[in-house]
């Protein structure tokens, strides 16, 4: 048996190494996201079709993530889906009339939105409305398309 | 009634004490006295329950029926504390010795000091050495349990015993096993610490011999009751069929040779029925 | 055919038992916590033994298990061009079930057994006895200080097994295949929450320590006096405890991640 002070020294090395641990997985691995949020501004837009986006999905613009997505909901009366996205507070220059569109990153990967940017010189003030939208693309609507389309 | 003339209460009594396993009753009421400052030997047969007498005293069991009070306290009626509290004035000793195996010997005697008394440690190590010194093993004090002779073991079990100065000493089945020295030695250390330091012990045994050289009052066990009781030299004297079997040792007499069994012809020629 | 049905009746009947008596254990334990605190010492030698001599085997299964989570996640993703992927399915696999859950089998092979075997044949040996007409109470100060110590050491292992095979999977992933060390982590921390999933994994590893701790003290307190008594409980302890884990992660599982 290990001396007393051996043993206490031992098991405070564990609890540091167990603590530190913890410290990876929460910046290293989960990028430590939610406890210190970027300050941003949220803009809406209104989709056909999310396809399968979730919250949380990056939004980025010119392969850049300026942003995710915060929410999604169904509006009963437009019925289509509301997006809300927040924008990092840096990029607070993004024209007024920039459309938004849902892609998938690589064949089966995840969703993101990607921003394709307008050229007026105001820029998307908090709260704004992004008109311009592009509905997911949804696979098997392509396949049913190509498959009618075929048959012609 | 046990012959005790002194008009002082006894230290442990015990009246009308009835104790079951399963559906055999290993006392079946008992009455029994222990006075304060004696030896007293409880001896029987093997599986006369006498190791369950130590556990009813030490509250580890509680009694079907009857009582058992140990300085005019009914022991199973305390609640734990209070348990806890009259445990810390009685010491017991084990058949095996139950030392911590992970402990050495000067922890083993430390213990129950460290745990119930805060004391500082120059003052434990003297405690611990008086009491490794009372039973001459001051010297193994560095050795571990796994290190120690079965006598040496009793000794330092002893030691741990004894080690908060308590009223009362239980010893279970001291001799068991021992060569002819060590139990020479454990049979005057009984009575030399018993003198020495004014305790009250309790002796259960089935070493006649032994234990009626240190006992100053006997009860002899069997079937759940007390069968015999009185000093040594009165048992001796004793015409009772029992207690000459017992101390006598011979093989069969009241108490039988042969476990309840039915015939034997009535064994061998049932056909392998029942087994 | 009575007789089986009898039988079932009685293990029925004992099993019930042995529940019950797990119960009172763990509510004594609990109870007894508040006084276990006061004695630190006795904690830290108890997380020593079961946390710490632990640690070797933790590491290097999860160094091993993340390489082959790095290794099969590639060969699964690279057919569907999702290869940068592989750095997510690693990290959700280790930080949502495999860490707290292998940390909790190897503990309860490691320490677990241990703890039974201890506390077994200090029973067997009559030092809990003896404890206790020392007026010591082997519940306060045996099982309640390895009590807290695994409940305190299975959530720390936990976290390192995950921390460490994240590791195994970028050293497969990023040393041996090549994807691009930067894909490989920011798509893990774009799919990896700390509340969703880190915390939760965590909640998990203390439920388990908790689970598993009890099990071994259970078994080793109503183990049997004898050699085969403590032999059998300690074997039935890591039974006992690697199922409960399993099925204690499906019902965790289910209600974490619905």
């Amino acid at each position: 048996m290990a001396s007393q002070r051996m043993i206490e020294i031992w098991v405070g090395a564990f609890v540091a190494a167990g603590l530190a641990a913890l410290m990876v997985l929460a910046l290293q691995i989960a990028g430590l996201t939610e406890l210190r949020p970027p300050p941003g501004y949220q803009v809406t837009a209104y989709f056909d079709n999310v396809g399968g986006l979730r919250e949380k999905a990056p939004v980025n613009m010119a392969g850049v993530r300026v942003g995710r997505v915060e929410s999604i909901q169904l509006d009963s009366e437009r019925h289509q889906a509301r997006v809300v996205l927040k924008i990092d507070q840096r990029y607070n220059r993004i024209p007024r009339d920039t459309g938004a569109a849902i892609y998938t990153a690589g064949l089966l990967g995840e969703q993101y939105i990607g921003l394709e940017a307008g050229w007026e010189d105001e820029p998307l003030a908090a709260g704004g409305r992004i008109e311009n939208t592009q509905s997911a693309v949804v696979l098997e609507r392509i396949i049913g398309q190509f498959m009618t389309g075929m048959g012609d | 009634m046990p012959a005790d003339s002194s008009t002082t209460e006894p230290l442990v009594k015990a009246r009308g004490l009835v104790f079951r396993r399963g559906d055999r009753a290993i006392f079946d009421g008992v009455d029994l006295d222990v006075s304060a400052g004696r030896v007293t030997a409880i001896m029987g047969p093997s599986g006369s329950g006498k190791t369950t007498l130590l556990r009813l005293i030490g509250g580890q069991l509680r009694p079907h029926a009857g009582s058992v009070r140990v300085e005019g306290q009914e022991v199973a009626a305390l609640p734990r504390p209070g348990l806890y509290r009259l445990r810390r004035r009685m010491g017991m000793l084990f058949q095996s010795g139950a030392l911590f195996t992970d402990l050495s010997v000067f922890d083993n005697v430390a213990f129950p000091i460290r745990e119930h008394t805060g004391l500082p440690e120059p003052l434990v190590r003297d405690l611990v050495l008086l009491k490794l010194q009372a039973v001459g093993l001051r010297g193994a004090r560095h050795l571990m349990p796994a290190e120690l002779s079965g006598g040496m073991a009793r000794r330092v079990a002893l030691a741990r015993a004894i080690a908060l100065d308590p009223v009362l000493v239980m010893y279970d089945e001291p001799f068991t096993g021992q060569d002819p020295i060590t139990m020479g030695v454990l049979v005057t250390l009984i009575r030399r610490l018993n003198d020495l330091l004014g305790l009250t012990s309790i002796v259960v045994s089935h070493d006649v011999h032994e234990t009626m050289a240190i006992a100053d009052y006997v009860y002899v066990l069997a079937d759940g009751r007390v069968i015999a009781e009185g000093t040594p030299d009165e048992l001796r004297d004793s015409s009772s069929e029992w207690v000459r079997q017992f101390l006598d040792a011979r093989p069969d007499g009241p108490v039988p040779f042969h476990y309840p069994a039915p015939a034997l012809e009535a064994d061998l020629f049932d056909g392998g029925e029942g087994r | 055919m009575t007789d089986l049905v009898a039988a079932l009746g009685q293990r029925t009947l004992l099993g019930l038992q042995g529940l019950g008596r797990a119960v009172v254990l763990v509510l004594r334990l609990l109870a007894a916590v508040p006084a276990a605190l006061r004695r630190p010492r006795l904690i830290i030698e108890q997380v020593y033994a079961v946390g710490v001599l632990s640690m070797v085997i933790i590491v290097v299964s999860s160094l091993f298990v993340g390489m082959v989570l790095g290794l099969q996640g590639y060969y699964t993703l690279v057919d569907f061009g999702a290869a940068e992927s592989v750095g997510t399915l690693v990290a959700l696999s280790l930080v949502r079930e495999l860490g707290p859950v292998v940390t909790a089998l190897l503990f309860a092979g490691r320490a677990g057994s241990s703890l039974t075997a201890e506390v077994g044949l200090m029973k067997a040996t009559e030092q809990l006895s003896s404890m206790e007409m020392m007026a010591v109470d082997p519940e306060r100060r045996i099982l309640a200080p390895r009590f807290i110590a695994s409940f305190i050491s299975v959530p720390l292992l936990a976290v390192v097994f995950s921390a460490v095979g994240v590791l195994g999977g970028y050293l497969v992933a990023v040393g041996m295949i090549g994807i691009d060390a930067g894909a490989f982590w920011s798509n893990m921390q774009s799919a990896v929450s700390v509340r969703d999933d880190i915390l939760n994994g965590f909640i998990k590893s203390v439920v388990f320590g908790f689970v598993a701790g009890w099990i071994a003290l259970h078994k080793g307190y109503e183990a049997e006096p004898t050699s085969q008594g403590v032999s059998r409980a300690t074997t039935m302890g890591v039974v006992h405890a690697s199922l409960a884990v399993l099925g204690l992660d499906f019902l965790l599982t289910a209600l974490m991640f619905d």
